[in-house]
């Protein structure tokens, strides 16, 4: 199976599950942008991977949500980064999104017989 | 390592971030690629491919944008204005302020006829302001004085509003007052005062010993009157102001103590005022008490002034009841004068009249002054619609600028601020040239004001009145300034892509200029109609008979004799004759007559009547009517005409024969025609002998021009049986004197010779042709006159500019339409029409609105007028129809060059 197209990627991320999984991402620790693409990508197989002009908004919008929380952190001998973590808010949300993700998906495999497991 | 920011801010740029915040997002991702790049770089990539890969991960160069177009951080930027300090209100005003007066530095011309503009409406409107400050607004110049109050009573049953006080009042009122600290009386009059070089004529204050402790003066040199000095028998003494101390002292301190002949009597100085001190409505020279010998006080009399501190915390109310109280209080203590009961005073209705001392001080000079008022800010609106017009011009030739720093991230409210900065700067540069105007307006208003405006030496440009000039200045700038802001201050991005040209050729866009030029005419039709009717005013005053002709070839003088100097009445009548005689042979002179008073000279007294056969059924109180005493040569020298029977001889008056001369309006109210009246009686108390009517001659206007000639009846100079006196003579008398020499130098010291060669210490007062008395009566409405038609000439004035202006601009925006036009075969006749009909249309509306509102207004002003209505409509047509031709010819010009467009020229400018 090939990498998703990224066109039907685009798709997912207005319909949310892109927001699961980087709210899903970011649980454990605060992370970097960077960090995060990796961690998706290599999570996924290679079979999820999201670009700079896709992955950034989607930060931004979610911090702007307030369920995120980006900050600077700065260490010594290196650059600033810009790392993200999980705010109160956005934790209540991760687990409303991971049910309602189980449910859908447990549905999807009844209706088409479809069975991952 | 490659440099990713020409690749980032490019995609981001359309999103109108916030640069801080934008810098972020570049650093952020340029930190993902560059990590990017060193993976593949790692992997194995050439830097090419490296590079190529990594800006894979930007995709499409809309899609960052695309996907953060949404998020607010890309949708709410703050305010940013090149070079604008953000979050300091008053750094940001200082900076508006510099901008706005860049712009107008850019623009001389403009800004040169704004201020100007401007400066004569806000000029006028200060040197009005300092007008109505000086005269109404401003306390009076003694302590506290908000406690004082005039005392008059009030008689409606004689209809009198104001009657005035009587030593028994005023004893009264000075022992039993609960509301008063102190009370006193005073009366202007002349004096004569000999004995210095030559004898004087001069102005004296006589007063009760309390009205400098109320009025709180303290002497400058010497003490004030007390008690001793008011009462009769003792020694006589004087207090004299400072200007004539100066004048005729030279300040010397060893005055006091000395020894002043007035009227022939000795007085003894015992002080001097200060400078500061000034009294309402005269500048006397010496303060002399009045002396009421107690014993033989009446009630009767009321021709003294009151006036009164009241005790704090009095209001005018409590004062009122505490005279109503006391009223009857006075006919209990004293008699009445022979003839009067208290009876006729009660019928009368005889009651308390205290008002505040400052409403005697400026009396009805208010109403001009309010009407001015009303007047100088019509031309000052009209001044903020012209402007404001200009600024509506000038805003939209800056439409694109104004959309282009709304494009930078200029708010709306930023851009209205700065065009009212450039409009609030401009109103404060009109106010500071206005105020320069204004302190020249004063000193003309000074010199033309009527001699009855009160306290006109008060007004000045003080700080109230820099105040009040700031604050109109601002309200003006603020005014003008939000027109052009609420029609331009929401530039839309919209006017960026159209060229100014094509923006501005909506007729939309002329309906608020029209709307200002509409105004404009209609605030000038009112103050041409106000003018208008002032004119009317004038010419029928002029045109008013006044009981005399050709008043500028009679002279006139006063002469007063007093009992120190000619004690026996008929020997006063016997010097008046010599007098007139020697004044009879100066050369040139037709006829000479002596008069107790001549007409509007403000020496005509009054007196009740009683006529023999009229029983004046049930009042006990006859109407009161004009008093004279005359003798021989008085109708014949004022041209005053004896409709029936004759005047009075010298035998007569030496005589002292029962015999009166009356007036034709008398004559007709009693008897229907004059020669009815002949023969008829009359008296002025019943306790006194009848005179038989002898005579009657034409009316007098005594109240003025613009008042009902006053029914009046002519004693003769020396008279039986006057109230209480067996024999009594007028001392004080005008003579008249008709001759074409009046005027011609010599003349009057030659008149002054005669006098003075009966009699040495006669001295000559009040010496004033009767032109120069008429003139003074109708002061008040020449003044309101040359007021009304200097802010009615700017208003017509600034009115026509304004036609001229937006039909001139008009016809500048639609040149590319005038050349269609013409090159589809208008002729120039068409198109001048065109423009022609439209300034018309502005014409016609606003002289309608303008009728409108001056039918509404003028009735305010119907105080002022005489002999025309508020809606004469002469007037309004006359008015109209001239303002109509003015307007005109302010839109033929602009019209015909219109016209005079050479199509191919218009056409070819546009594209």
């Amino acid at each position: 199976m090939t990498a998703i197209d990224t066109r039907m990627l685009d798709r997912e991320l207005k319909k949310g599950s892109a927001e699961l999984i980087i709210l899903s991402i970011v649980e454990a620790r605060a992370r970097h942008g960077y960090e995060i693409s990796k961690l998706i990508e290599t999570r996924s197989a290679g079979q999820l991977k999201f670009h700079v002009a896709s992955l950034y908004p989607l930060l931004y919008r979610l911090e702007e949500r307030g369920w995120l929380q980006g900050r600077w952190v700065e260490k010594a001998g290196l650059r600033r980064r810009r790392f993200y973590s999980l705010t109160a808010e956005g934790r209540r949300v991760l687990a409303r999104q991971r049910d309602t993700w189980r449910t859908f998906v447990h549905a999807m495999g009844l209706v088409t017989g479809v069975d991952h497991a | 390592m490659p440099e990713w920011t020409e690749h980032l801010r490019p995609r981001l740029a359309g999103l109108r971030l916030n640069p801080e915040r934008e810098a972020e997002i570049v650093e952020e991702l340029s930190q993902h690629l560059d990590q990017r790049y060193d993976e593949l770089r790692a992997g194995g990539a050439t830097t090419g491919e490296a590079h190529r890969l990594a800006l894979e991960e930007l995709r499409e160069p809309e899609a960052l944008a695309q996907q953060m177009r949404s998020l607010r951080q890309a949708h709410i930027p703050p305010p940013i204005t090149p070079g604008a300090p953000t979050g300091r209100a008053l750094a940001g005003l200082s900076q508006d302020l510099r901008y706005a007066a860049r712009m107008l530095r850019k623009q001389p011309g403009f800004a040169a006829v704004a201020a100007v503009t401007l400066a004569l409406g806000i000029g006028a409107n200060t040197a009005i302001f300092s007008v109505v400050y000086g005269v109404l607004l401003k306390p009076l110049p003694f302590h506290e004085p908000e406690r004082l109050v005039a005392v008059w009573h009030r008689a409606p049953g004689l209809n009198m509003p104001l009657l005035e006080q009587g030593a028994a009042t005023y004893f009264t009122y000075r022992e039993s007052g609960r509301v008063f600290e102190d009370i006193a009386l005073w009366n202007i009059g002349e004096v004569s005062i000999t004995g210095l070089s030559e004898p004087e004529r001069a102005p004296a204050l006589f007063v009760t010993d309390g009205l400098l402790g109320i009025l709180r003066v303290q002497p400058l040199l010497g003490r004030s009157f007390t008690k001793e000095d008011d009462a009769p028998g003792g020694p006589l003494r004087a207090v004299l102001t400072h200007g004539y101390w100066k004048r005729r002292f030279g300040g010397a301190p060893g005055v006091l103590g000395r020894s002043l002949i007035v009227d022939g009597r000795p007085y003894e100085v015992i002080g001097i005022l200060p400078p500061s001190f000034k009294f309402p409505r005269t500048d006397p020279a010496v303060l002399l008490p009045f002396r009421f010998n107690r014993a033989e006080v009446r009630v009767g009399d009321f021709s003294y002034r009151g006036v009164a501190r009241l005790k704090p915390g009095v209001t005018l109310e409590q004062a009122n009841a505490d005279v109503a109280r006391m009223i009857p209080l006075a006919f209990d203590r004293f008699p009445t004068w022979p003839g009067l009961t208290r009876k006729m005073f009660e019928e009368a209705g005889l009651g308390p009249n205290v008002r505040p001392l400052s409403q005697d001080v400026i009396g009805d000079v208010g109403r001009v002054l309010w009407i001015l008022v009303g007047t100088v800010g019509i031309v000052l609106l009209i001044a903020c619609a012209n402007v404001a017009n200009l600024f509506l011009a000038r805003a939209e030739g800056r439409q694109q600028e104004l959309a282009v720093r709304t494009a930078l991230g200029a708010s709306r409210s930023r851009i209205a601020r700065e065009l009212l900065s450039e409009s609030v700067g401009l109103a404060l540069a009109g106010g500071a040239l206005g105020l320069l105007l204004a302190s020249a307006g004063i000193g003309l208003l000074a010199r033309l004001a009527p001699a009855g405006l009160p306290r006109i030496d008060e007004i000045r440009i003080d700080l109230l009145v820099l105040v009040f000039t700031l604050a109109i200045s601002v309200l003006t700038g603020l005014l003008f300034g939000l027109i052009p802001v609420m029609r331009f201050g929401t530039a839309s991005v919209v006017a960026l892509k159209e060229s100014a040209r094509s923006a501005s050729d909506a007729p939309a866009r002329y309906r608020g200029r029209n709307a200002l030029v509409v105004s404009e005419i209609a605030l000038a039709l009112v103050l041409l109609i106000v003018s208008g009717l002032m004119i009317r005013t004038f010419i029928a005053l002029r045109r008013v008979d006044p009981g005399f002709v050709r008043p500028n070839e009679v002279q006139t003088f006063r002469v007063s004799i007093s009992g120190a100097l000619i004690k026996d009445p008929q020997g006063v009548v016997a010097a008046y004759e010599q007098i007139t005689h020697r004044l009879e042979g100066v050369h040139g002179v037709v006829s000479v007559g002596l008069s107790s008073s001549v007409p509007m000279d403000g020496n005509s007294g009054k007196t009740p009547i009683f006529v023999e056969g009229f029983s004046e059924a049930g009042r006990a109180m006859p109407p009161v009517r004009g008093y004279k005493r005359v003798a021989p040569g008085y109708f014949e020298t004022m041209g005053n005409p004896v409709l029936v029977g004759r005047t009075m001889t010298w035998t007569d008056i030496y005589q002292a024969r029962p015999l009166v001369v009356i007036t034709e309006n008398l004559a007709r109210e009693y008897w229907k025609t004059p020669a009815e009246a002949l023969g008829k009686r009359i008296t002025q108390s019943r306790e006194n002998r009848w005179r038989e009517i002898i005579g009657v001659v034409g009316n007098e206007r005594d109240d003025g021009l613009d008042h009902a000639a006053t029914a009046t009846v002519y004693w003769p100079m020396l008279i039986t049986e006057w109230w209480t006196e067996p024999i009594d003579v007028d001392r004080t008398v005008t003579y008249v004197i008709r001759s074409d020499r009046v005027g011609s130098p010599g003349f009057l010291r030659e008149l002054q010779q005669a006098v003075w060669s009966v009699n040495p210490n006669l001295p000559l007062a009040n010496v004033r042709t009767l032109d120069e008395i008429q003139a003074g009566s109708m002061a008040q409405t020449s003044f309101a006159l040359v007021m009304l038609a200097i802010a009615a000439t700017v208003a017509l004035l600034l009115g026509s500019v304004g036609i001229y202006g937006v039909i001139a601009y008009v016809a500048t925006q639609r040149t590319r339409e005038i050349g269609i036009r013409m090159a589809l075969g208008a002729q120039t006749g068409d198109v001048r029409r065109l423009f022609l009909r439209h300034g018309l249309l502005l014409t016609g509306a606003g002289i309608a609105l303008g009728i409108g509102v001056a039918l509404a207004l003028t009735r305010v002003m119907s105080a002022l007028l005489f002999g025309v209505s508020p809606t004469d409509p002469l007037t309004y047509v006359a008015v109209a129809m001239s303002l109509a031709t003015v307007a005109f010819s302010a839109t033929y010009l602009p019209a015909r060059r219109a016209s005079r467009v050479d199509p191919i020229v218009a056409l070819r400018a546009d594209v």
